[in-house]
C-alpha cells in the first residue's frame, strides 16, 4: 500500500510571516536572513582584518615607508587583525552564517527551533563587533598585546591600548561568547529535535555534523575564554591579582601581587585549541559535500568521517598545552600532551585520505566551487605536516614564535577554512541568489588566491627556520638573519597585497551576478542533499511550501548503478527511483 | 533516542523511511528543556573552570584563607526552601492540581530573592570588616564566584517574574506548566552549584 503523507505533520511551529521590509529583512527571525546578516557583518568585519594585515604587512616588506605604522600602530595591527579573523570572522561565519543557512534546509525544517533567540543572537554578535570597533576610537587605541592576550605585558604601560583598549576588547569577547552561546544552543537543539521524518543521525549531510560538533565544541570551549576574560577584567578594573604577578612598571611597582600568567595560558588555550576546529570542522563538513557533489560520487567513508569528526572534536579538548611548551613546562607534561597531539593527527588524515578517495575515478567536474575544494586538500595537508612538526616538544621548542608557526597555522586555519568559505560560497551562490556566477572570473579568483598565498607562506616556513620571530617590528641587525631575509619580506608583502586586491574579483562576480548573472536552476549542480529539493529558489520563508519533506535515503546516492540520472535526491522514495529500465519502457512506448 | 539507535547504521545501504509516520527528535522531552539542559552543562563548565582555577591559585604563597561568615548557612537554607518550593509546585502541575500552584510558584521565587539579599548582605559586611576584593585572591574568588552565581540565579528570576506575570493577569498554572518545569531543573542545578561552592569556599 503506498504511504498516504499527512499532510500537516509539520511541527507544531506557529509560522509568523512578516510583512514590511523591517520585519522581513531586520528584525527578521527567518534563519536565511539571519544567516545573511550574521555572514555579512562577519565578512564585514573580515575585511577590516585584511586591511590591518595588509598595512603591517607593509611595514614589513617595505620598513619604515608608510610613516604612520609606528611600532605602536604595528602591534595593534596585528593583535586586532589576528582576534578578527580567528573569532569574529571565521566563528560567526561558519556558525552564524553557514550554520544558520544550512542546518534548517538539511535537516527539512522551517526554520531553527528558537527563532526569536536567533535573532537575538545576531543582534549580540553586532554589539560585540560595535564595542571592538569602538576600541579603534578611544584613546590608547585597540590592544596590542597579541592575539592572545598574555597578561601581564597586555596590561602593562608598554603595550599599547594597555588601558582602554583591552578592556574593550574583553568585553566585546564576552559579550560575543553570549551570542555564541544563544545561536548555539539553537543549532544543537535544531540538529537534535527538528530533523524531517525518515532523516535519522546517520543520513545527514557531513556540514551538518561538521558544524553540530564545532558548535558543542564552541559551547564547552568559549567557557574558558569567558573565564579568562572576566578574571583578566578584575585585574585590570579591580586591581585582584588572578593573573597579575608582582610586577615592577617603569621603576614602580604596581599593586598586584603573586597571580599566575601562566594560569591564564592554560585557560586561554584551553579554549584556543578547541577554537582551531570550531573553524576547521565546519570546514572539512562542507568541503566533504562540495567535493561529492562535484566529483558526482559518494563521499567515501561517510560512517568514518563522521567519527572522524566526533573524534577530532574529543581530542581537541585534550592537547591544548602544545602551544606553551615554551612556557617551562614539566617534561612528562610536555610528553603527554606531544602525545595526544600527533593521535589528533590520526583521524585528520583519515579524513584527508578519504577526500581524496572520493575524488578517485570520480566523474569529477572542474566547476568553479570544486577548485576551491580540491586547492584545500593541498594547504590543509601542508599545514597539517607542519602541525606535526610543531607538535612535537624537541622540534617545537627552536620554531616556537618564529615565522614556522605563522605559516603553520596560516596555512591550516587561514588559507584552508577561507578556501572552503569559496568553494561553499560559490557552490551554494545559486540556492541563495537564484543566481548563477561568472564562472570564468571565480576561476580567476581561484588562481590569484591559491597561487597568491602559496607565495605569502611558502617563504615563511623558511623564514621560521632562519630564525625570524614573528610579532617583530623590525629585525634590526641580528648576525643570525641574513640581509636576504628582508627580500624575502618584501615578496610576502607584495603577494599580499596582490591576495589581498584580488579579493575584488570575488566581491564583484558576486554583485554583478546578483543582478545580472543569469538565473540558475534549482539544482545546478545536481546534488542529492534536502536544501537543493526546495520548492522555490531561493527557498521563502518556511523552506518547504506546504508540508515538510520525507527522507528515503542519505545525501550522497551519486552515481547509483542502473539509476536514470547520477543522482537521487534524499526525499525521492526507494521504489520510486527512475531507472534505466523506467527509461528504455518510454523509449519503447514512444517507439 | 534515534541518535543511539542508528550509529551503526549503514546509511548507504539502508532505503526507505527511517521510523514512524511522525518525525522524530533525539529527546523526548520539549525542546526548551533539551536546550536547558545543554545550557546547564556550559555552565558547569563556566563553574568547574572557575574551580580549577581557584585551586591552581591556591597553592600560590600570597593566598590568605577568608573565614567565611555564618551567615551563609543560614542563605543556604533559604536556597534550599526555595529549591524546595518550587520541586512542589512542579509535583502539583504535573498531577494536573491547582491548588497552592501559585503559593509554591511565588514563595519559591521570593525565597530565592531572600537569598540574593542575604547574599549582597553578606559581601557588604565583608567588606565593611575589611575583606577588599583586591586586597587578596582568596577575597576575589570568593566575589566572583559567589557573584557568578548570584547572577545565575538573576537569570532564572526573570523568567520566574515573566511566569508570575502570566499568574498574576489571569493565567491558569497550566500555561506556565513548562516554565515551573525549567524553572524547577535550574534551581536544583544552581542549588549544587551553590552547595559546591559553599563547601570549596567554606573548607579552603
Ligand atoms: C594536524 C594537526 C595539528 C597539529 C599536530 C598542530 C600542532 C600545533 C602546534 C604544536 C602549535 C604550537 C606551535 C608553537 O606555538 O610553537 C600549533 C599552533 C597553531 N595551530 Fe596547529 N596543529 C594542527 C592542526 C591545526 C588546525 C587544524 C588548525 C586550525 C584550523 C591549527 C591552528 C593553529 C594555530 C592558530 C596556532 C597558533 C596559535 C598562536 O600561537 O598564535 N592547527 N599547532
Ligand atoms: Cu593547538
Amino acid at each position: 500500500m503506498a504511504y498516504v503523507p499527512l499532510a500537516d505533520q509539520d511541527h507544531e511551529m506557529e509560522m509568523h510571516h512578516p510583512h514590511s521590509f523591517v520585519e522581513k529583512y531586520v528584525w527578521s527571525q527567518d534563519h536565511k536572513v539571519i544567516a545573511i546578516q550574521y555572514g555579512g557583518l562577519a565578512v564585514f568585519t573580515g575585511i577590516v582584518g585584511l586591511v590591518l594585515s595588509l598595512l603591517f604587512r607593509m611595514q614589513l616588506g617595505f620598513p619604515d615607508t608608510a610613516t604612520f605604522i609606528d611600532p605602536n600602530f604595528y602591534y595593534q595591527a596585528v593583535t586586532m587583525h589576528g582576534m578578527i579573523m580567528v573569532v569574529y570572522l571565521l566563528t560567526a561565519l561558519f556558525l552564524g552564517g553557514f550554520g544558520n543557512y544550512m542546518i534548517p534546509l538539511m535537516c527539512g525544517a522551517r526554520d531553527m527551533v528558537f527563532p526569536f533567540l536567533n535573532m537575538l543572537s545576531v543582534w549580540v554578535f553586532l554589539l560585540s563587533v560595535i564595542i571592538l570597533m569602538a576600541s579603534f576610537f578611544v584613546s590608547g587605541g585597540p590592544t596590542g598585546g597579541g592575539w592572545t592576550l598574555y597578561p601581564p605585558q597586555t596590561n602593562l604601560a608598554g603595550t599599547p591600548g594597555h588601558d582602554m583598549g583591552i578592556v574593550l576588547m574583553l568585553i566585546s569577547l564576552a559579550v560575543f561568547i553570549v551570542a555564541a552561546t544563544m545561536g548555539g544552543l539553537n543549532y544543537v537543539v535544531t540538529v537534535l529535535q527538528y530533523r524531517c521524518r525518515g532523516l535519522t543521525m546517520m543520513r545527514l549531510p557531513l556540514t551538518v555534523w561538521g558544524i553540530f560538533v564545532a558548535t558543542l565544541l564552541a559551547l564547552f570551549a568559549f567557557p574558558a575564554l569567558l573565564v579568562s576574560a572576566v578574571m583578566m577584567l578584575f585585574d585590570i578594573l579591580l586591581g585582584t591579582s588572578f593573573f597579575m604577578p608582582a610586577i615592577i612598571e617603569s621603576g614602580t611597582p604596581l599593586d598586584h601581587n603573586g597571580g599566575s600568567p601562566i594560569l591564564f595560558q592554560h585557560l586561554f588555550w584551553f579554549f584556543g585549541h578547541p577554537e582551531v576546529y570550531i573553524v576547521a570542522l565546519p570546514a572539512f563538513g562542507l568541503v566533504s559535500d562540495v567535493l561529492s557533489v562535484h566529483a558526482r560520487k559518494n563521499i567515501f567513508g561517510y560512517r568514518m568521517m563522521v567519527w572522524a569528526i566526533i573524534a577530532i572534536g574529543g581530542l581537541s579538548f585534550i592537547v591544548w598545552a602544545h602551544h606553551m611548551y615554551v612556557s617551562g613546562m614539566h617534561p612528562y607534561f610536555g610528553f603527554f600532551f606531544a602525545t595526544t597531539t600527533l593521535i589528533i593527527a590520526v583521524p585528520t588524515a583519515l579524513k584527508v585520505y578519504n577526500w581524496i578517495l572520493t575524488l578517485w575515478e570520480g566523474d569529477i567536474r572542474m566547476n568553479a566551487p570544486m577548485y576551491f575544494a580540491i586547492g584545500f586538500i593541498f594547504t590543509f595537508i601542508h599545514g597539517g605536516i607542519t602541525g606535526l612538526f610543531l607538535g612535537n616538544v624537541v622540534i617545537d621548542l627552536p620554531l616556537s614564535d618564529s615565522y614556522f608557526v605563522v605559516a603553520h597555522f596560516h596555512m591550516v586555519m587561514g588559507v584552508s577554512p577561507v578556501l572552503v568559505v569559496f568553494a561553499a560560497i560559490y557552490h551554494w551562490y545559486p540556492k541563495i541568489s537564484g543566481r548563477m556566477f561568472h564562472e570564468g572570473v571565480a576561476k580567476l579568483h581561484f588562481w590569484c588566491t591559491f597561487l597568491g598565498t602559496y607565495f605569502i607562506y611558502l617563504p615563511m616556513h623558511y623564514l621560521g627556520f632562519l630564525g625570524v620571530p614573528r610579532r617583530y617590528y623590525a629585525l634590526g641587525t641580528t648576525d643570525f638573519i641574513p640581509a636576504s631575509a628582508q627580500d624575502l619580506n618584501t615578496t610576502i608583502t607584495v603577494a599580499a597585497l596582490f591576495v589581498g586586491v584580488s579579493q575584488i574579483l570575488f566581491f564583484a562576480n558576486l554583485l554583478w551576478s546578483l543582478r545580472y548573472g543569469p538565473k540558475a536552476d534549482p539544482n545546478p549542480w545536481g546534488a542529492a542533499s534536502l536544501e537543493w529539493q526546495t520548492p522555490d529558489t531561493p527557498p521563502s520563508h518556511g523552506n518547504w511550501g506546504d508540508s515538510l519533506p520525507t527522507v528515503y535515503r542519505w545525501a550522497y546516492d551519486y552515481s547509483v548503478p542502473g539509476a536514470a540520472q547520477d543522482f537521487i535526491p534524499q526525499n525521492t522514495p526507494e521504489n520510486e527511483e527512475p531507472t534505466m529500465d523506467d527509461q528504455n519502457v518510454d523509449m519503447d512506448k514512444e517507439a | 533516542m534515534s541518535i543511539f539507535k542508528n550509529v551503526t547504521d549503514k546509511p548507504w545501504e539502508r532505503k526507505g523511511v527511517i521510523g514512524g509516520l511522525e518525525a522524530e527528535g533525539a529527546f523526548e522531552s520539549p525542546n526548551e528543556k533539551v536546550a536547558l539542559s545543554i545550557f546547564l552543562v556550559v555552565a558547569s563548565v563556566v563553574f568547574s573552570l572557575f574551580t580549577v582555577g581557584y585551586i591552581l591559585r591556591m597553592e600560590l604563597p600570597d593566598w590568605r584563607p577568608l573565614s567565611e561568615p555564618a551567615q551563609l548557612w543560614f542563605n543556604t537554607a533559604l536556597l534550599v526552601v526555595s529549591s524546595i518550593l518550587f520541586q512542589w509546585a512542579r509535583n502539583i502541575t504535573k498531577d494536573d492540581g491547582e491548588k497552592n500552584v501559585r503559593v509554591a510558584f511565588f514563595g519559591a521565587g521570593v525565597f530565592a530573592i531572600l537569598f540574593i539579599a542575604g547574599q549582597v548582605i553578606t559581601w557588604n559586611s565583608l567588606q565593611s570588616a575589611g575583606y577588599f576584593i583586591a586586597s587578596n585572591p582568596a577575597n576575589a574568588f570568593y566575589y566572583l564566584m559567589t557573584g557568578l552565581h548570584a547572577i545565575h540565579l538573576l537569570g532564572g528570576l526573570w523568567v520566574w517574574s515573566k511566569s508570575s506575570i502570566t499568574l498574576l493577569s489571569g493565567g491558569q498554572p497550566k500555561d506556565i506548566k513548562l516554565s515551573i518545569e525549567l524553572c524547577t531543573l535550574y534551581w536544583h542545578f544552581l542549588l549544587i552549584v551553590w552547595l559546591v561552592l559553599f563547601a570549596l569556599l567554606s573548607n579552603t
